[in-house]
């Protein structure tokens, strides 16, 4: 096997998990604050992405400027979701809530296959074309800027959470919500927010990936699948976990790309969801669902 | 009520005669979407194991049954039990896998997922099966063949496999066995506690539940004549067996059979007419929306609704 293949492999896994890191953060995010799975996260991301296109075609806005305001509208979208849906289920058996962000990754899907047809498209990007090159190894510029800023995110994000009140409302809700509450948080208000910034998160990152990867209606669920890898193999509802599974997956997928035939990319990321459920349920920095 | 039943059945048996030929497919599909709904029901709804990836079953059992007739000249009439077997075999795997690693809620449903879409992976790369054009069977209309000139046939046909779907979800209903599976639905620690073998009763439910759904998709495969990965192993698939028995009433006899009285004309209607408008798709918006709608404002159910009001409108008159 030629090195400065796996090298290029390797380098384009890293890059590309910045953006896996930061979908997975905002759906441990949303689980970890109200113990609700976002069935519907990867087709946020898909929305996310139509909107950096919808920007770029339509006002010549660059996603890499764009993907602000694309977060500001998952954000919106997230808020109002929570408050009129699945604040409504916080409680309800696990199979409702399922039923229920299942419904709404359907109406997500399918109103955007309506609406832009099933073609995958793909965004125009300034920096689309140009590269660097170290030796061999070349490293895309868009990639780079990709992974910096998903990661500058990431880290705001954990800012925000440690840093502010807010943010230590939400680590407490996510801890003991009953306790939380004794204490007089607003628990109503933190779970809508955290809900907002979990798709916000979602809808940045899928503008981000707008310039790299082509994209179509019906890639929402692998995205989903994607997240919840992720998020299982880093425990569900940890920040750090799924910061680093965002790493390793997207590494483990580059290198499968490598070796594998590329159809078989999507069997790899199932399989490997499988063997985590068998396996290693709680995650590597979780202690699993109860 | 079993008079009710009886002329029910009564009025569904003499039906085809009044009916033309559209309205003949419509209730092809009413029936054949009831049974996959009732055998989804068996674990689905009873043993509330929510498995979305039932389309897997249907597959394996439409691959099946059509490979071995297209190259081994077997008869579908025989061809639909090997293929309820084969998918019963996977159904006690994903069972084992999921019920001994004690996978529960959102994580049997990624497993049942997980399963359905890698079996979808492999069929689009497996050329022996036809890979992504999938199979194509030429319609003879011999009756040997599972294929029938006259559309009302097939109405038989799926009405059958309703009733019989529906005739053992009762047997199941009125036998401690059914009994055990509510039990582990509304708490499993506690029926383990008073000693009912969980384990045993959910690998049993899912077992038949999926050889039921692996005999649908020989229907499936023989009555619209060709196969796509991408259409019997896909989540569009598993959505539409899940959704009927959940509006309908999931843990119900009759649910799946309302829910798909309801849903499956709403599914047939609005995908035509929104086809013709160029909004492929729509009508997934349609379930979505229902299945929200359910979800918040009548979580058992339309039956129990149903029965509840029925019974009061009795009782006040």
């Amino acid at each position: 096997m030629d090195l400065t293949l796996v090298g290029q492999g390797l380098l384009n896994g890293l890059l590309f998990g910045g953006v896996y890191s930061l979908t997975a953060v905002g759906l441990t995010l949303i689980f970890g604050v109200m113990r609700v799975v976002n069935f519907a996260h990867g087709d946020m991301m898909v929305w996310g992405m139509y909107l950096a296109w919808l920007l770029a075609t339509r006002l010549g806005v660059d996603p890499y400027l764009g993907f602000v305001v694309c977060a500001a509208a998952l954000f919106a979208f997230g808020l109002v979701t929570q408050r009129f849906l699945v604040n409504r289920i916080v409680d309800a058996p696990h199979e409702m809530q399922i039923l229920l962000m299942l419904g709404v990754a359907l109406i997500l899907e399918n109103a955007a296959l309506v609406a832009f047809g099933p073609d995958p498209v793909r965004v125009r990007s300034a920096l689309t074309a140009s590269t660097i090159w170290l030796g061999p190894i070349f490293v895309d510029v868009a990639r780079l800027v990709t992974f910096g800023v998903a990661i500058a995110l990431t880290l705001a994000l954990y800012l925000f959470l440690t840093r502010t009140d807010l943010g230590r409302s939400m680590r407490a809700a996510a801890d003991n919500t009953y306790g939380a509450l004794v204490i007089g948080t607003d628990v109503r208000r933190v779970y809508a927010v955290a809900f907002g910034i979990g798709a916000a998160c979602v809808g940045a990152a899928g503008a981000l990936v707008s310039p790299i990867l082509p994209f179509q209606p019906s890639g929402g669920l692998a995205a989903s699948v994607t997240s919840f890898n992720i998020v299982i193999i880093g425990g569900m509802g940890s920040l750090v976990g799924a910061f680093v599974g965002g790493l390793l997956v997207s590494l483990a997928e580059s290198l499968g790309a490598v070796f594998l035939a590329p159809s078989l990319k999507e069997l790899v990321s199932f399989s490997l969801l499988v063997i985590i459920l068998l396996f290693r349920p709680a995650g590597l920095f979780g202690k699993g669902v109860s | 009520m079993k008079l009710l039943g009886a002329g029910a059945i009564a009025v569904l048996l003499v039906l085809p005669a009044f009916l033309g030929s559209y309205a003949i497919t419509l209730f092809i599909f009413i029936f054949f979407y009831a049974f996959l709904g009732q055998a989804w029901n068996i674990v689905g709804g009873y043993a509330g194991q929510l498995s979305a990836g039932h389309a897997a079953f249907v597959g394996v059992g439409a691959y099946t049954a059509a490979m071995l007739s297209l190259h081994a000249g077997l008869t579908p009439w025989v061809g639909m039990f090997v293929g309820g077997a084969l998918s019963a075999c996977l159904g006690v795997v994903i069972g084992y896998l999921g019920f001994r690693f004690g996978l529960r809620g959102f994580y049997f449903v990624l497993l049942t997922v997980a399963f359905a879409e890698i079996c979808r992976i492999v069929a689009l790369n497996t050329e022996a099966v036809g890979g992504a054009l999938g199979l194509y069977i030429t319609f003879t209309g011999n009756p040997r063949q599972f294929q029938f000139q006259d559309n009302r046939v097939y109405y038989y046909v799926a009405l059958a496999l309703m009733l019989s779907a529906t005739g053992i979800v009762a047997w199941i209903e009125r036998h401690r066995f059914g009994v055990y599976l509510s039990a582990i639905r509304e708490d499993e620690a506690a029926s383990e506690a008073l000693g009912v073998d969980t384990f045993k009763y959910k690998m049993l439910a899912m077992a038949i539940s999926s050889f039921l759904s692996g005999i649908g998709g020989t229907f499936y495969a023989f009555y619209l004549f060709s196969l796509q990965p991408n259409a019997v192993f896909g989540i569009p698939l598993s959505v539409e067996i899940i959704i009927r028995p959940i509006v309908g009433g999931a843990g119900t006899l009759l649910g799946p059979i309302l829910g798909s009285f309801i849903l499956s004309p709403l599914g047939e209607l609005s995908r035509a007419y929104f086809q013709a408008a160029g909004w492929s798709g729509a009508h997934l918006i349609v379930y979505g929306a229902l299945l929200v709608g359910v979800v918040l404002f009548l979580p058992e159910g339309a039956y129990p609704f149903l029965a509840r009001w029925l019974r009061r409108g009795r009782s006040g008159g």
